[in-house]
């Protein structure tokens, strides 16, 4: 089960990027789209490597002025999803 | 449902029909286009290019065996510069450590290596070349050593579901991100063999079962992609999802489907990227808008409440199965074809000796 302390990253093969004929940033996988609302490129753009997910989520409720309570369970549930479809990759820190 | 057209979001370009591999499964046509009429290295450029100005965002080569053309790396940069997500999907047979490396630097994003048997036994029976199985794992080696994700893609049928757990095991030790578990999808050369490769209900029903349990066990480690062996479903799969909604395949000398089989409907002709823009196929040929949306479908389907969710299914396999493309899927329950598909069926799990293959060569 994933941590809160565990890092996440795109894992090579996954890469995010502008659609210009949609008009969305899209996130590109083995044999998978996913269009992302505000609220993917807001946490995708996050994913660097070293900010483990409890980091991810206190930075997002300082930019969006939103309680913690609220941000950290939706970025949990978004990264899981993700980890499950593979595009996701997260290591013990 | 919409009148609007969505831009399509995949293309399988299927450089060549050539392949050393004669897998009695093949589901590309019985009659191939030879070397001679393959589109030339630029002309794939120029079809990659359309694509990504289309809409469409990720690209699988595929064929016959891409790695038979000579100008594959040429191919994978030219589909990476045009903005393309490039998926190689390959048996593995012509790929070697150096032009692995070369498909790397060339920015290759993916690669789906197919998988005919767990043993070289099987693997070299069913793909009718020896050594095929020997050579594959070793390019699975090179693939996992670079670093490329890699989809496993073992193809299923009588002679090889009960292999499953075994198949699973091997995505796993070879460090897949992906397996597809598809069950022979009975299309082109598929077709000849049928009664051959038809599982029974039983290997069905056990296969069914474990992977539910495999996904549950491995979930986060390994994806696990099913298709089933749709003449015992209920209903029919959302062939293409949807017929000219997501996908396009471009055939070797050009010509432009709605999907891979679309050339066995004898009423449709198709038109080829050397002659048009792709976007003006994509957008109005008549091929394409043939089974386009739902307005074609027939009653049966219009008031069915799976209309949006199958689309009235595969048109290739009513056309194999009844003779008639704008028909319901035979799959379906509800459809006067099923019983069709069943006598079919019937046939297949009865014969008592099943004949050899036939092998595509």
């Amino acid at each position: 089960m994933m941590q809160r302390e565990d890092v996440p990253f795109l894992p090579r093969g996954v890469r995010t990027c502008f659609d210009r004929v949609r008009e969305t940033e899209v996130l590109l996988g083995p044999e998978r789209v996913l269009m992302l609302d505000q609220v993917g490129v807001a946490v995708l753009g996050r994913l660097d490597g070293v900010a483990c997910l409890s980091e991810i989520s206190h930075a997002l409720s300082q930019v969006y002025d939103a309680p913690l309570d609220v941000i950290e369970p939706d970025v949990m549930a978004f990264v899981q999803d993700l980890v499950e479809k593979g595009m996701v990759h997260v290591r013990p820190r | 449902m919409s009148d609007r057209v969505d831009p399509p979001m995949a293309m399988l370009a299927e450089l060549t029909h050539r392949c050393p591999l004669a897998c009695p499964y093949c589901s590309n046509p019985t009659e191939l286009t030879g070397k001679e009429r393959e589109l030339s290295t630029e002309a794939w450029a120029d079809v990659f290019r359309q694509a990504a100005a289309l809409g469409v965002l990720q690209l699988h080569l595929s064929g016959g065996e891409p790695a038979s053309r000579r100008d594959l790396v040429e191919l994978v940069a030219a589909a990476r510069e045009a903005g393309l997500y490039t998926n190689l999907i390959t048996s593995g047979i012509g790929l070697t450590e150096r032009r692995l490396k070369e498909l790397d630097e060339a920015g290759l994003d993916h690669v789906q290596l197919s998988l005919q048997g767990v043993t070289a036994a099987m693997a070299d029976r069913i793909g009718g070349y020896k050594g095929g199985f020997d050579r594959k794992m070793h390019v699975a080696r090179v693939i996992a050593d670079i670093g490329f994700p890699l989809t496993l893609n073992a193809v299923m049928h009588r002679a090889n579901l009960d292999d499953l757990q075994a198949t699973i095991s091997m995505a796993q030790h070879l460090g897949a991100r992906r397996i597809e578990i598809a069950c022979v999808q009975f299309q082109g050369w598929a077709l000849i063999n049928r009664a051959q490769l038809q599982p029974s209900r039983a290997q069905v029903d056990v296969a069914k079962a474990a992977v539910a349990k495999a996904v549950e066990e491995l979930r986060g480690a390994l994806v696990i992609d099913f298709v089933p062996p749709d003449y015992y479903s209920d209903f029919p799969k959302a062939c293409m999802n949807g017929w000219g909604s997501t996908g396009l395949n471009v055939s070797p000398d050009g010509t432009v489907l709605p999907c891979h089989a679309a050339e066995t409907i004898p009423q449709l002709s198709f038109e080829n990227v050397q002659d048009l823009p792709l976007s003006e196929i994509w957008y109005n040929s008549p091929a394409f808008n043939a089974y386009r949306g739902t307005d074609w479908l027939p009653e049966l389907c219009q008031t069915c409440d799976r209309r949006d969710i199958d689309f009235g299914g595969c048109r290739c396999q009513a056309m194999a199965v009844l003779g008639n493309a704008a028909a319901p899927d035979p799959v379906c329950r509800k459809s006067e074809g099923r019983a069709v598909l069943d006598a079919l069926l019937e046939q297949d799990v009865h014969e008592i000796a099943a004949p050899e293959y036939v092998y595509r060569r």
